[in-house]
């Protein structure tokens, strides 16, 4: 009886918590969902919609390229500073991983300064060839934007992974004559796995999320989010807006639980 | 050996390229914090002006994110430590489903967290313009990293026996949370805190859809600066913002790796 109750004290402020700021504004945020004209029909319209379609294929197009891109960026870094001691390597891994606390904004912000009107890439070429390069504020801003901040999250999970990888296995392997790419591909990527998949499927969820890094590069990027901000603030349209967090929370949370799926339990801290 | 010379190389080059893509716009940005006229370049000379003005402009936006900041790690730790420890002591489907339950706001992007906090708390006029409606999105983002620290701690070390052990001595089950199960959590919670902290002060996504013009925090201030502002000030007050996290994430990899330890132990 004591056991019980006092294991029901030390989880009463969660319990709380949870029922009046997360239970039940999910509820509602279904609910507002199907309080529009038309009700459920809604999704169907959504769905049916080159617009909003168009924008989610969009928004997992990028999120995917990018977690992609992070992944091979990434682990090509995690093993290599993983492997080698040399000076200055903990100073690349601080650079590496000092982004991961950046809002979208900032994020957003330092594409402006590669890439932006007055941005370094564009003051370069206009000195070297005399042309305008400006690509912050396109597609190709808002990949590398969510590249910016994927890169250092994937980075930390692989390499805390490639600590763990059995260097008898690579000896082995090395003895039997595996050459490096073999190596690669057959010993070190297996072991990788998990890693791989759950820190890939943690960049994809926070890509389909950004927020920040869309507003701040602001222009014609028709990303989820920024569509789903839109509809609210500026058209009113509450259960529209509603519908699209409740399609773009479910596609990201379906995902994120297949990886685990996948990777067998051993999803890494997000963030 | 050419081969595998070949490949450090490629490797070599493919980290150089990510730190650089990474590092030059921080750069930048730092340097144009300090510059007197950034189109002119640091020739036209080095000043804090533009530090002092930010600080005149958003020093109300700063405070506010610290008093958040703060505000949210007292929350995750009254609801997230005695969390962790009651579904360590009861592993089973429940509190699965509870672990999984309260982690959904780091998969759910947080505008569409914020559209539901808006959903039932937006009519409620006091709450809904004073700064513990962010204070509530904060928690709400942070606790799950607060929760999975401390139970990955628990998790290793064998809280079972120690307080099986320390029963048999007498203790009451307050005794045992507070004397055997708190100070073995300490490297878990001190991770956990630094994260909580570090990412309230940077929260941008749910902070955006839940502040007002009176409740604006450090990020949404970055914001308006970026939108409004001339580069010199925004990157002034992007370099305040550096400031202030960079020792907070130093920290937090150094807590992450001792936590590691005594977990692996």
């Amino acid at each position: 009886m004591s056991r019980n109750s006092f294991t029901l004290l030390t989880a009463l402020p969660l319990a709380i918590f949870a029922l009046a700021f997360l239970a039940l504004p999910l509820v509602r945020l279904v609910g507002a969902s199907l309080e529009g004209e038309t009700g459920l029909a809604l999704y169907g319209e959504i769905l049916s919609n080159p617009r909003y379609l168009r924008s989610l294929w969009d928004t997992v197009l990028v999120s995917g390229a990018v977690s992609l891109t992070a992944l091979g960026i990434s682990t090509t870094a995690a093993l290599f500073l993983q492997r080698n001691r040399f000076a200055g390597r903990s100073l690349l891994i601080a650079v590496l991983s000092f982004p991961m606390a950046f809002p979208g904004v900032v994020v957003g912000f330092m594409i402006i300064l590669l890439g932006g009107r007055q941005g370094l890439i564009n003051d370069v070429t206009q000195d070297l060839f005399s042309t305008r390069t400006v690509f912050a504020y396109s597609m190709v801003g808002l990949f590398l934007g969510y590249l910016y901040f994927s890169i250092p999250r994937v980075l930390l999970t692989v390499m805390a992974a490639a600590e763990k990888l059995d260097p008898e296995l690579e000896e082995a392997a090395r003895s039997l004559g595996a050459g490096p790419l073999r190596l690669l591909r057959d010993v070190i990527l297996p072991g990788l796995a998990p890693a791989l998949v759950a820190s890939g499927a943690i960049a994809f969820a926070t890509a389909m999320g950004a927020f920040g890094t869309a507003f701040t590069l602001a222009t014609d990027i028709d990303v989820l989010p920024m569509v789903i901000y839109t509809e609210f603030t500026l058209a009113g349209n509450i259960a529209t807006a509603c519908a699209l967090s409740v399609i773009l929370g479910l596609v990201t949370w379906v995902l994120l639980l297949l990886a685990r799926q996948l990777a067998g339990g051993s999803v890494a801290a997000a963030g | 050996m050419t081969g595998r010379r070949w490949s450090l190389g490629f490797q070599l080059g493919v980290t150089l390229l990510a730190c650089a893509f990474l590092i030059t716009p921080a750069i930048l940005s730092i340097a144009a914090g300090v510059t007197v006229n950034y189109f002119r370049g640091l020739e036209s000379g080095v000043t804090l002006k533009w530090v002092v003005q930010v600080w005149e402009l958003y020093a109300d936006s700063i405070w506010l994110s610290l008093l958040i900041a703060v505000s949210c790690l007292a929350c995750t730790l009254v609801i997230g430590v005695p969390a962790a420890y009651a579904l360590a002591k009861n592993p089973g489907r429940l509190s699965r489903l509870i672990e999984e339950f309260v982690a959904l706001p780091v998969a759910i992007p947080g505008l569409a967290l914020a559209l539901a906090l808006l959903q039932v708390y937006g009519t409620m006029k006091g709450f809904r313009l004073s700064w513990t409606f962010i204070l509530v999105g904060h928690v709400l983002y942070t606790l799950p990293f607060m929760i999975r620290s401390v139970m990955a701690i628990f998790a290793v070390i064998d809280l079972k026996t120690l307080e099986e052990g320390a029963a048999t001595l007498g203790a009451s089950r307050w005794q045992r949370f507070r004397d055997i199960a708190l100070p073995s959590a300490v490297p878990g919670i001190l991770a956990g805190a630094l994260t909580v902290v570090t990412l309230s002060i940077g929260e941008f996504n749910l902070t955006w859809m839940l502040h007002t013009p009176i409740t604006k925090t450090l990020p949404v201030g970055l914001a308006d600066a970026y939108a409004s502002m001339r580069l010199e000030i925004a990157s002034a007050y992007t370099l305040i913002f550096f400031i202030m996290i960079a020792p907070l994430l130093m920290g937090m990899q150094m807590a992450a790796a001792r936590a590691q330890r005594v977990a692996g132990l």
